[in-house]
């Protein structure tokens, strides 16, 4: 559904962001992109959808090529990829239910948009995710007023209310304490299986990526050096993407871990 | 750090020798200006009124107490125009001042070489200059009046609006700008919920700041003909009429304790 | 999560930024009341707008020739005497409004002091310069001396004002290790207090420069000297390049003011 065709991204500094990754991503499929930071992971995905311009390659998604689309044609396709962000990206002065609601923004009108006319279906749409997010109850609370946990699940509404048929999402646990952060995790993953939508996941917590996904991409210095499941990570694989350090207790936590949050629950 | 070593003993210095050398070099030369200006003023002051002065300034004072009270009835209209050129001129400056502002920030603007080097010359250009002056050549190209003086203060604060907008405009939170383009939204709707909330507390604080700064200019705008109370002072002082000078002054001070309350309490409310 | 169901369906509307609907309603009125009453006692001549069009095309053409030369000396003795009178005034009303900003921090001065020194402030920030300028011209007689004390007076207002609120901010660790270290009143501010306020009282003092000589330019029309008398007098008799020129003028030096104070406050910072 997703096709990266020998993707670069050079910047103005001379960095090489990017050295010419190829990567498919089937329907459906979650897909965590592992990597240090510098490694291209943000460029990556920013690279997809042209918020970032890439130096050269191709990107598919579907049989559309993304790369070489008009503004306007581009902004119809940015309407197939929802986005999450890091430190949530909220506009914090706007309330919850308009930053949800600016989700569907690519589909209606300026006016309609700038007056909050949003047509009802729209408007009904918010409020089931919301709900299902549990956050229903905070709809005319200004963004600002919300703890980070609750900010990221109103990102995930405002991209799913897109109604995508591709999730981005960088780093969506890097300012949230790591309890969130699983919750955060299991409800993303949980929505694309609801709702089938395939997904790339920043992540650079190695042990949260591998609870979660079934495929896991290793990025170093812009290129990719691993792809393959999440039990496939042995100490060698990690030490090619992150470098020399101790992996065996990495792991081996993420077993423990994980029977203990089962059991508490 | 300096140490100087005199006599076998170390010595430490806040500066090494030539740090203080041009320090004191510095200290010369500006009181050496600072003197030069003052023999200049000095030469062009008619020393005899100087000395005269407390005299002249006791004269003055019990000539000008106390004030004429009921001439306050002759003073309603023109404090009603002189708010209205206050108002009407912020308001018609924000009008221009928000796309210029947007043509000068940094992240906004839709050409770096060529627009928003305009843009910024309109905002110094506009600022550098008095709104007294520029009252002055509006009079001579629209003649006297209220018109004028809406006119004049309007374009005085357009270049101050812009400025102070457009440097919040470059320090908003680009995270979030970055978060509605990824909707697919277009170039206006990121405008409208990507930028414009970030900026609209700035907003309000800049006009209501200006506006209090405009009332202050707006009640001198009629010494040259640009209508308001400032029409009033002139033509008692003209005649010499210190009671109603004092009066008149007295009114112009209550309405800028007034308008800094107002400004105050309203930008209080907003932040 | 029953609430959900009773939600679907329904419209929503932002919530509006004043709640209660009546006074929505009546600010609304009132305001746009005022601005009908206000556009109303406006009186526009149009014709006399229309007949101004042509001189202020001639105006804004004059920008593009403007005259330097048939009046240079005009020019250059106005000038002489706005700098003159901005630097003179700059130094004095910066050398003064020290001490009346340390008094005017509550944090450093004791209450009668406090008092005085906040009273002189609010006086001088509450008159305008012009009608300071007039009233001093009416005292000292006309030329530069009222200039320069009108702007001295006004700095004292502005730098004393932003100054104190500068060291009522300051960080008071600083300040009372210089205490605990046994210095008298003159070294703790010298020590703990001066240098946290010094980087933001050179930023100010360039500012002020730069304002003291905009206004300076407007001093000469009540006769305080300065570059407005003659300016004054271009506009009287309708000679738009040499205006052009002067205002040009202007305008160059204040970009270059605010460069110069750019740089120094980049520097100190």
């Amino acid at each position: 559904m997703l096709r990266l065709d020998r993707l670069v991204k050079t910047y103005k500094t001379g960095d090489q962001a990017l050295k010419a990754v190829e990567l498919e991503v089937p329907e459906g499929q979650v897909l965590a992109l592992i990597g240090p930071s510098g490694a291209g992971k943000s460029t990556l995905i920013r690279c997809i959808n042209r918020l970032v311009e890439p130096t050269s390659g191709k990107v598919y998604l579907g049989d559309t090529e993304l790369t070489g689309l008009s503004s306007g044609s581009l902004r119809k396709e940015r309407r197939r990829m929802g986005m999450i962000f890091q430190e949530y990206a909220l506009v914090e002065r706007l309330s919850v239910m308009e930053n949800v609601l600016s989700g569907r923004l690519g589909y209606v009108g300026f006016w309609r948009s700038f007056l909050r006319r949003y047509p009802q279906s729209d408007v009904d749409e918010a409020f089931r995710l919301l709900d299902r997010v549990g956050l229903a109850h905070m709809a005319d609370k200004r963004a600002d007023e919300l703890s980070g946990g609750q900010r990221q699940r109103v990102g995930i509404c405002r991209a799913l209310i897109q109604d995508p048929a591709l999730l981005l999402v960088d780093e969506p646990t890097a300012s949230l304490d790591p309890k969130t952060s699983r919750q955060i995790m299991r409800l993303i993953c949980e929505l694309c299986k609801e709702r089938e939508l395939a997904a790339i996941i920043n992540i650079h917590d190695v042990a949260l990526a591998q609870m979660f996904v079934q495929r896991v991409v290793g990025l170093r210095l812009g290129a990719m050096v691993y792809d393959g499941p999440p039990d496939g990570l042995s100490p060698d694989k990690l030490t090619e993407i992150y470098g020399e350090e101790d992996w065996e207790a990495t792991i081996e936590k993420v077993d423990d871990e994980e029977l203990e949050t089962e059991a508490a629950e | 750090m300096p140490v100087r070593e005199a006599s076998g003993l170390k010595i430490w210095q806040r500066r090494t020798q030539r740090e203080s050398l041009s320090h004191w070099a510095l200290w010369l030369v500006g009181i050496a200006v600072f003197a030069y200006c003052w023999q200049q003023i000095s030469a062009a002051t008619t020393w005899f009124f100087v000395w005269d002065a407390p005299r002249i300034a006791d004269d003055i004072w019990t000539r000008a107490t106390p004030p004429k009270w009921e001439y306050i009835t002759q003073l309603g209209k023109p404090i009603w125009d002189t708010l209205n050129i206050a108002t009407m001129g912020t308001m018609i400056a924000l009008v221009f001042a928000v796309p210029v502002a947007f043509l000068a920030a940094r992240n906004t603007t839709p050409s770096r070489f060529f627009i928003r080097p305009i843009a910024l010359l309109i905002i110094v250009s506009t600022r550098s200059i008095n709104s007294l002056i520029w009252a002055l050549l509006l009079i001579a190209i629209i003649g006297p009046g209220v018109f004028a003086g809406v006119i004049a203060i309007a374009i005085r604060s357009i270049g101050f609006c812009a400025k102070l907008l457009y440097e919040a405009i470059e320090e908003i939170d680009q995270t979030q700008v970055e978060a509605i383009t990824a909707t697919g939204a277009s170039r206006w709707q990121v405008m409208a919920y990507g930028i414009v909330p970030q900026i609209l507390p700035a907003f309000a604080g800049i006009a209501v700041f200006r506006w209090d700064i405009n009332i202050r200019e707006s009640t001198v705008l009629g010494l040259v003909g640009a209508g308001g109370i400032g029409l009033q002072l002139s033509s008692s002082l003209n005649v010499l009429a210190w009671p109603q000078v004092s009066l008149i002054l007295l009114v112009i001070l209550a309405a800028v304790v007034i308008s800094e309350w107002v400004s105050a309490k309203v930008r209080g409310a907003i932040i | 999560m029953s609430d959900v169901s009773e939600l679907i369906g329904k419209p929503w509307r932002k919530p509006p930024f004043i709640q209660r609907r009546w006074l929505r309603w009546l600010l609304l009125a009132g305001f746009i009341a005022y601005l009908i009453a206000a556009f109303m006692t406006i009186e526009v001549n149009w014709s006399r707008v229309y007949e101004g069009l042509e001189r202020g095309k001639k105006f804004v053409l004059a920008f593009t020739s403007p005259d330097f030369t048939s009046r240079s000396s005009d020019i250059y003795e106005g000038m002489m005497e706005s700098i003159i009178m901005t630097v003179a005034s700059s130094v004095v009303g910066i050398a003064i409004s020290i001490p009346i900003a340390l008094g005017a921090a509550r944090n450093v001065a004791p209450l009668p002091v406090y008092l005085i020194c906040r009273g002189i402030i609010a006086i001088s920030r509450a008159l305008q310069e012009i009608i300071v300028a007039i009233l001093l011209v009416a005292i000292f007689g006309f030329g530069p001396l009222a200039g320069f004390l009108t702007l001295s007076f006004a700095t004292i207002g502005f730098l004393s004002k932003l100054l104190a609120e500068d060291i009522e901010s300051m960080d008071k660790v600083q300040a009372e290790a210089i205490k605990a270290s046994g210095a008298r009143w003159s070294q703790w501010i010298n020590y703990g207090v001066q240098p946290q306020f010094m980087p933001r009282l050179i930023g100010l003092s360039m500012y002020r420069l730069d304002i003291n000589f905009r206004e300076s330019a407007i001093l000469g029309l009540v006769g305080a000297g300065g570059i407005g008398a003659t300016l004054n007098t271009a506009f009287d008799r309708y000679e738009y390049d040499t205006a052009a020129a002067i205002l040009l003028i202007i305008i160059v030096i204040v970009m270059a003011l605010e460069y110069l104070s750019s740089v120094i406050r980049a520097r100190v910072q």
